[in-house]
């Protein structure tokens, strides 16, 4: 990783951060009289009255990245967390590209910390030499006698405030490689107390998200869809909207996403689509049932696999379970899945100068978006500008490969006169209707154990809709036309696994996919966990110790995988739950961080099930902010175990079966009685925190399950016989 | 047709066709987007407003029903309940995206505006309609029980 923080790179990254670049530029004490901020690099502006914000690459869904980046250059300019404030970066992949996605901007894979940990720390350092070297130069005092402590420079029996000094430290060339804090010296990274920078507008209504933006002169469009993947508007009618006060027109869009139905308010779009009359042409549409696409699925993991993902010899492995004392044989299946963040998806495409447009947008895949609105606008690319705002909530739909809803947007507006500006909006029932799901997997897997309980071969077998395929990831993803998040966890499993070979087969277009928090994960990692717990029982052995004889070797991948698996064992009592209670336990390695998760709960899968509760152990190196680290946890908890409970989405005949959250119900505050996350301590960079805590919560509840109760493989569980109380 | 709506102690004359959905009018005629529009059909709470005190789902409230009612909003909040519950929410960055937070609040003040010292089955029962798609209902729940002893002292 290097920063652009030579005097070349600077310079011209400066020059294309903002209009206002007064670096160089303007050392006249124009920003001393406050009229303007100065980018002392990329990532840190401070206005003339010191005032300091953070510029956050990473969008804000929840997953704390606009306190976490905030932190990093707090700890290291020396700026207490509440004299620090953070803005969003616009769009500008030479600055604020994912060092993660090969320089693309956007956030997701849990990347936001470890690809900026090192970049934004040395951002702040690169400012605090700055600042100090200009102090000592108006003080003509040596600069290694300066410090700078909550905002002061400090120092040669002299303090003043930082901002004094902006003006001349915007005429310094920034330093190539400026001194990092020792993690010995750090007052803010790690620190527990450390608040979130978001909280206070999120708790008073102001925060503004996409959907909260107003623009003079608006107008509102809501589509009406194909109600099945493929299918065309044949013809439509709109007389019955006319009748209806505000609505303005209805086009059909040139892309097959349907009938653009524009209104000046959102409630008279939505009144007006409800009248717009659809014939809709299904020739080319997607007409199969879930029960078909199962079937496909169970008939693939049945069959030798299209692509095989190790080199061991599938028929010796199978002859060597086959001649097994016992084996272990299940068969799994994951629905297709519905991310349905909070905030409907909603963007804002405004004229812009000189022709352009203006996106507002809780813009998760920053570059992909603006090539595609360029692209679909026929504009420049420097033509197209985005304005971050807060997201809703994403857990993977806001990035779509696509800009899926940004380009209907775009295409809304471009089918007007490109006078006002264009708010598009989804309804719940666009967003659970509208694909875009978690492909539905299965996996088939036979273990065979020798007489005395050890594995001698594990057949794995997996089958489903490759997600990167035709995408712009592709190429990145897709080796020898295995699509790795479709695989990831269970290729590359820590565990030493004897004779484990494994295949995949990608099967038919079914329906629009994405990813969804924690991608290829959301299934690998509860057949691994499953399997794990299943092979442990046939082997009369404890699941942890079990686990722990499979992660026996010296590499850090394995001690960190039995690291997170004993904490979470010993803080959850493992093996010492009360009467009535039973105990699942998963561990799984995702996004570079480790977690294991003990399940406990009550009752029983006929009278019902209650998830007492989850006690996680995470290993994501360094803790930036570990109270961050901690909500990651419990949310991630919450989303996996959430769907594992109760959620699928069906089809029938193309159509999707669930349209609202009455029959996509969300997971409720009395779902899950208590968790309790436990952080390694540790001194490794930091890596991911918002996915890798789904993987193992919905496997350790299938194996608490498991122990008094049936083994279930299905999912949703409440439709393949548990009940939940 | 005409409404005369009292929202946060002011009145507002506003112009909404009968069974337009009161969030609709906050949201779009008075801008006022703290409430927010999470499902349409009272299945989330995202919505929720006070109406002469009591938490309702505006999307599922109409405009011509309220005629003359008290209506607060997020925006609107300022009592020794409210101040509580912020004040709690705030203390243990109950926040994540943060998008139903304003009617997990709402919520959570009519709660406690009934019962001052509720049991974790009570505010599960209670609180059972907001949905939060981040789970944050473990600080939710630990919250209100820290807005309860706020509200002690």
């Amino acid at each position: 990783m290097t920063l652009n923080v030579s005097r070349r790179g600077f310079l011209k990254g400066a020059t294309a951060a903002a209009a206002v670049l007064y670096i160089g530029a303007r050392p006249d004490g124009a920003l001393a009289a406050g009229t303007a901020p100065a980018h002392l690099n990329p990532f840190v502006k401070i206005d003339a009255d010191g005032t300091v914000t953070a510029i956050v690459k990473h969008i804000e869904a929840g997953q704390g990245p606009a306190t976490g980046l905030t932190t990093l250059i707090a700890e290291e300019l020396g700026v207490k967390m509440e004299d620090i404030g953070f803005e969003f970066a616009p769009s500008n992949a030479e600055l604020y590209g994912n060092l993660a996605f090969g320089g693309l901007q956007g956030t997701g894979g849990s990347t936001a910390m470890r690809n900026s940990f090192e970049q934004y720390r040395k951002a702040g350092a690169a400012a605090r030499e700055m600042l100090i070297e200009a102090a000592a130069k108006t003080w003509e005092v040596p600069a290694d006698q300066l410090t700078i402590e909550d905002g002061r420079i400090v120092g040669a029996d002299i303090t003043a405030p930082l901002g004094e000094f902006v003006a001349v430290a915007s005429t310094l060339i920034a330093p190539e490689s400026p001194r990092l804090k020792d993690p010995s010296e750090f007052k803010l990274i790690g620190n527990a107390n450390v608040r979130r920078k978001d909280t206070p507008l999120k708790v008073n209504g102001t925060a503004k998200f996409g959907m909260d933006l107003h623009l003079d002169n608006q107008m509102v469009v809501v589509i009406k869809r194909t109600p099945r993947l493929g299918g065309a508007v044949a013809s439509f009618d709109d007389s019955a909207a006319k009748d209806v006060k505000g609505f303005i027109r209805a086009v059909e869009l040139p892309n097959n996403a349907g009938v653009a139905v524009y209104a000046e308010h959102t409630w008279a779009a939505f009144q007006a689509r409800d009248v717009v009359e659809v014939d809709w042409d299904f020739s080319a549409a997607e007409n199969r049932s879930s029960e078909e696409i199962r079937e496909e699925l169970m008939t693939a993991v049945n069959s030798d696999p299209q692509y095989d993902l190790s080199s061991h010899d599938r028929a010796v492995i199978a002859t060597a379970i086959d001649n097994a004392a016992t084996v272990v044989e299940e068969t799994f299946y994951f629905p297709l899945l519905a991310h349905a963040p909070m905030e409907p998806l909603t963007c804002t495409v405004e004229p812009g100068a000189d022709g352009g447009i203006v996106l507002h947008d809780g813009c998760q895949a920053t570059s992909v978006v603006h090539e595609a609105l360029a692209k679909t606008l026929e504009l420049p690319a420097e033509k197209v500008q985005i304005n971050t705002l807060f997201g809703g909530g994403s857990f993977g739909r806001r990035g779509s490969s696509t800009g899926d809803y940004q380009v209907e947007a775009a295409l809304a507006y471009a089918m007007t006169d490109r006078t006002r500006p264009v708010k598009l909006v989804w309804s719940r029932e666009d967003d659970i209707t509208g694909g875009y799901y978690r492909p539905a997997f299965a996996h088939k897997v036979r273990v065979g154990l020798d007489a005395d309980g050890n594995i001698v071969g594990w057949d794995h077998r997996i089958a489903g809709q490759s997600i990167a395929r035709g995408s712009v990831w592709e190429q990145y993803v897709v080796r020898d036309g295995v699509d790795f998040w479709s695989i990831e966890g269970v290729q590359g499993t820590p565990y030493a696994i004897p004779n484990m070979c494994a295949g995949l087969t990608d099967t038919k277009k079914a329906t629009m996919v994405l990813w969804w928090r924690s991608v290829g994960h959301t299934h690998t990692a509860y057949v691994m966990e499953s399997m794990m717990d299943a092979v442990a029982k046939a082997a009369g052995r404890d699941p942890v110790e079990f686990r722990l004889a499979h992660l026996s070797g010296d590499e850090p991948v394995q001690k960190r995988m039995a690291g997170v698996l004993k904490l979470a064992a010993e803080k959850a009592g493992w093996g010492k739950a009360a009467t009535g209670r039973s105990q699942g336990i998963a561990v799984h390695h995702s996004y570079h961080s480790y977690a294991a998760e003990v399940v406990e709960v009550s009752g029983d899968a006929e009278n019902g099930i209650k998830i007492e509760k989850v006690t996680c152990a995470i290993d994501c190196g360094i803790a930036v902010n570990p109270d961050v680290v901690t909500a990651q946890m419990e949310g991630g908890i919450g989303y996996g175990i959430g769907h594992a409970m109760r959620d699928e989405i069906t089809l029938t005949e193309g159509e999707v079966d669930q349209s609202n959250f009455p029959d996509y119900e969300p997971l409720r505050i009395g779902d899950i009685g208590a968790i309790e996350v436990h952080i390694v301590p540790s001194a490794e960079a930091p890596t991911g925190v918002g996915e890798p805590g789904t993987p193992p919560s919905a496997p350790a509840l299938a194996n608490a399950i498991a122990v008094n109760g049936p083994r279930v493989t299905h999912l949703p569980m409440l439709s393949n016989g548990v009940a939940f109380v | 047709m005409a409404i005369s709506l009292k929202l946060n102690g002011q009145t507002h004359d506003v112009e909404a066709e009968a069974g337009t959905p009161l969030l609709w009018v906050i949201r779009d005629e008075l801008k006022l987007t703290g409430t927010k529009f999470g499902c349409g059909v009272a299945s989330c709470g995202a919505c929720t407003v006070h109406l002469n005190g009591e938490p309702v789902r505006s999307c599922q409230t109409y405009v011509e029903d309220v005629d003359g009612a008290e209506i607060t909003t997020i925006e609107g909040l300022n009592s020794s309940v409210s101040n509580a519950v912020q004040a709690a929410w705030t203390e243990l960055d109950v926040v994540q995206c943060g998008y139903c937070q304003s009617g997990q609040i709402m919520s959570a003040i009519g709660l406690l505006s009934e019962n001052p010292k509720p049991t974790v089955a009570e505010i599960d029962e209670y609180m059972s309609g907001n949905a939060c798609r981040c789970a944050t209902y473990q600080r939710i729940r630990a919250a209100i029980q820290r807005a309860a002893e706020i509200m002690e002292t």
